[in-house]
């Protein structure tokens, strides 16, 4: 029984997880001509929940239910491997990284993210506040605005050899770099 | 009823992204610093096997559980995905996560990430109505 359990708690390693995710772009377009994208599905939930006079929100979002669909699978899929049979130690992240993170008062805790930063109290916090909210921010209005994320762009852009795509993903890699190196830390200091 | 597939790819799709931990704050600093593999094993597996599944879908002309041909339209690049890139980049770093891995972190107990995702809907909603005046 223990051993059955670390099976399922296990964290998979690349070469399982990348090919399985790259299944998902055969899966989908096999399963209706449905393009994986999930920054799509944020777009339909605003469409949804929240058109306003915003044009560009007024479609008939009813046909991307499935999208909608999706990413609430994601959710109990996040439940499923994350809280019902979660890995019982921290992300074994380098030690490089846990030594720089360390230097940044970002200490290594169980769970998939840092609980010190990620917390309804941090929310109080200007730190807390910066990096949910301002992040999330960023996040929605970047990929809407990029026309997909790292599904869209990175996963089913690439594989199907756009390379608008290939601008993108590089993009956000340019994003992401910049950010760890240059305005993390100097958040993390607040 | 029909749409129940894709809730159950999506549960999939959640279990891999997680087990995988590619929805972790810790992997995507890992990531951005160049100081592990995961996540770059993860993209160079995973889009070699896109292009192989698509080619083979070409090659022997597969079907959709519809039988309708399969579609793949193609993106038109503008300047929106280089400027709007790089935005999502630097969120991509703040909460480690993007749009998927939004949701299976709720999933995972940080509740708190419904204020991420909801900010993400609202940025989303900006863009859309900035639409016309955000350069292009």
């Amino acid at each position: 029984m223990t051993s059955l359990l670390s099976i399922l708690n296990r964290p998979w390693p690349w070469y399982v997880a990348g090919p399985l995710i790259g299944l998902a772009v055969p899966g989908l377009l096999i399963a209706g001509n449905k393009r994986l994208g999930v920054s799509s599905a944020l777009r339909d939930i605003c469409a949804a929940c929240v058109p306003m006079q915003v044009s560009l929100l007024h479609y008939d979002w009813k046909k991307n239910v499935w999208n909608i669909l999706f990413v609430a699978g994601i959710l109990v899929g996040g439940f499923l491997a994350g809280w019902v049979f979660p890995n019982p130690g921290p992300v074994a992240i380098s030690g490089h990284t846990v030594a720089d993170l360390h230097r940044l008062g970002v200490p290594l805790q169980k769970g998939m993210l840092p609980v010190s930063l990620f917390s309804w109290k941090g929310l109080l916090s200007l730190k807390g506040l910066i990096l949910m909210i301002g992040g999330g921010f960023l996040v929605g209005f970047g990929t809407r605005y990029a026309g997909g994320c790292t599904s869209g762009h990175g996963i089913m852009g690439l594989s199907s050899l756009q390379w608008p795509s290939l601008v993108a993903v590089s993009t956000f890699f340019a994003g992401g770099i910049f950010c760890t190196f240059l305005i993390l830390p100097w958040i993390l200091k607040l | 009823m029909k749409q129940i597939k894709f809730l159950i790819a999506g549960i999939l799709f959640g279990i891999v992204l997680t087990r995988s931990e590619a929805i972790s704050w810790y992997r995507i600093q890992e990531m951005f610093r160049f100081q592990g593999f995961q996540m770059y094993g993860i993209f160079f597996t995973a889009i070699p096997t896109g292009i192989l599944s698509l080619w083979l879908i070409r090659k022997f002309r597969i079907r959709t559980l519809q039988g309708e041909q399969v579609r793949v339209d193609p993106i038109r690049f503008n300047w929106g995905i280089p400027l709007g890139g790089f935005i999502f980049g630097l969120g991509w770093a703040l909460t480690g996560a993007c749009p998927g891995p939004l949701f299976a972190q709720i999933g995972t107990g940080f509740t708190v990430v419904v204020v991420t995702l909801l900010s993400a809907l609202a940025g989303t909603w900006v863009c859309s109505a900035l639409h016309s005046r955000l350069p292009r």
